[in-house]
């Protein structure tokens, strides 16, 4: 028999990741005397994106410092986009993002210091470096505190949101299942923050066997956030955009530090510049109206386009020289 | 590559189960040699690394990727919560080894104050965009300035479809 378990609160936290984390934060601070209760499908210490840990957050404008300003960011955001981008949403987050993680080096994070400007570390122009092995752990602290270990639901997949009956347009909870146990949850609340996790594999990665989760985004990352407000009727924004990352030989993820921080040279199988035999090209195709092609930072996607044509010229793939890296590394320390 | 358990050293205490974020370590039925842990979907690990972190007897283990830790090589970590600090040992099969150490926290575990501890916050503030800690009377302006405003453009009215 299945064990039904029903749980009554003022606010539903759907997902225990960074935004999870972040929002079981901002509600208690708002709301001191109101049930907040999270749904997590693996355990809140290391869950979501984060678990394994980061080297660099990137995005911090350094407003204090007066680095960047958030209008810069949002040209950023739109030329490596290439146009497809809600400005106000970029312009809404990127505001609140430097105060979000002084309080992160407040709770904790090793960030790398500038000594002489009271800043942080530049790995580029928008990222930063940390020391970030308990990154979510310590977020998940914060959430923890603000929430109490009593309202947080480790190991409950939430699979649909439930919809009021006399309004067809708000949503009043969630259904879910403990992965362990097999309980059967129904979460009934006044309003209800999903914070699950985007999509990984949805197309097939080229690593194979037992090497398939090696991926950048996580595997376990099922696109629950689309499929349940799809499902229920929400309307969805910026789905247009993909966002595919540079990939290297050898390398699982963008390579952040090697690429920005140590300015490593990106070539091709045969050591040769990847980017500007096919310049042309690109430029017939995509050298229209907002010349993204040549902006001072080229957008990930026509680098990735790039590197394609590369793969289908018979040169690649596409190495990052960190052999010339460490080689110049070696003539300074000399 | 994914981790895997040494069964002679797992003591069935399930601090692996309880953390992995893949729900793939799992028990095995209990036998004469009590229960083990083990991985159980590896082809869904995604090498975070937090079973050997978290695992009292060292009985997790991953071997290295290819590339930087061939054949006979092996990769140790140990997390230290009291000294704040990681330590990686790779450990190369001519013998080399490195070691590395990182800090993972400059605060005590269990210091952050709760959000509850922060004087309350005025209702009127509710319909500004301030979050917490963005200005002074919402304990304290974290942000260093003043919160860039600027006239967003209008949501752009999204079309329904019936």
């Amino acid at each position: 028999m299945v064990r039904v378990r029903y749980v009554d609160a003022d606010i539903l936290i759907i997902g225990g990741g960074m935004a999870g984390s972040g929002a079981a934060w901002e509600t208690r601070y708002w709301c001191r005397n109101c049930r907040i209760v999270l749904a997590e499908k693996a355990n809140i210490n290391r869950s979501g994106a984060v678990a394994m840990g980061l080297s660099a957050i990137n995005t911090y404008l350094g407003l204090k410092c007066k680095e960047n300003t958030v209008e810069d960011y949002v040209k950023y955001v739109r030329g490596d986009l290439m146009g497809i981008v809600r400005e106000d949403l970029v312009y809404d987050y990127a505001r609140h993002v430097d105060s979000t993680v002084h309080l992160f080096d407040e709770w904790g994070l090793p960030i790398w210091p500038e000594p002489k400007t009271g800043c942080y570390v530049r790995e580029g122009k928008w990222q930063i470096m940390i020391h970030g092995e308990s990154y979510k752990p310590i977020v998940a602290e914060a959430a923890r505190k603000a929430l109490g270990d009593e309202n947080i639901f480790n190991r409950v997949m939430v699979t649909h949101l439930l919809k009021s009956p006399s309004n067809p347009n708000r949503v009043v909870g969630a259904i879910g299942f403990n992965v362990n146990d097999g309980t059967f949850y129904v979460f009934r609340a006044k309003a209800t923050i999903l914070a699950a996790g985007g999509g990984s594999q949805i197309y097939r990665p080229r690593s194979q066997g037992e090497g398939l989760g090696r991926s950048w985004y996580p595997p376990w990352s099922s696109a629950s956030s689309y499929g349940m407000l799809i499902e229920a009727g929400a309307v969805m924004t910026m789905m247009e955009a993909r966002f595919v990352v540079p990939r290297f030989k050898d390398g699982y993820g963008p390579v952040g530090a090697y690429q920005l921080l140590l300015k490593t040279r990106i070539s091709n199988a045969y050591g040769q510049d990847f980017w500007k035999p096919h310049i042309d090209e690109i430029r017939k195709l995509y050298g229209g109206k907002g010349n993204y092609v040549d902006l001072p930072i080229t957008p990930t996607t026509l680098r990735v386009f790039a590197q394609r044509l590369e793969w289908i010229a018979g040169r690649g793939p596409s190495l990052m020289r960190t052999d010339e890296t460490v080689k110049k590394a070696r003539r300074v320390r000399q | 590559m994914p981790s895997y358990v040494i069964p002679a050293k797992c003591t069935g205490c399930g601090d692996c189960v309880n953390i992995c974020p893949s729900h793939i370590m799992r028990f095995t039925k209990s036998g004469i040699f009590g229960r083990k842990a083990y991985n159980a979907e590896p082809e869904s690990c995604w090498e975070c690394y937090n079973c050997v972190k978290h695992c009292p007897q060292g009985a997790v283990q991953i071997r290295g990727y290819m590339d930087f830790t061939p054949m006979g090589g092996a990769v140790e970590v140990y997390r230290d919560e009291k000294t704040n600090r990681v330590y990686w040992t790779i450990r190369y099969r001519n013998g080399t080894v490195k070691y590395f150490v990182f800090p993972i926290r400059t605060t005590p575990w269990g210091s952050i104050k709760p959000p509850t501890e922060y004087p309350e916050p005025p209702k009127e503030f509710l319909r500004t965009p301030y979050l917490s800690c963005e200005h002074e009377q919402l304990g304290g302006n974290k942000l260093g300035v003043e919160l860039p405003r600027m006239k967003v453009p209008e949501v752009v009215k999204a079309e329904v479809r019936g």
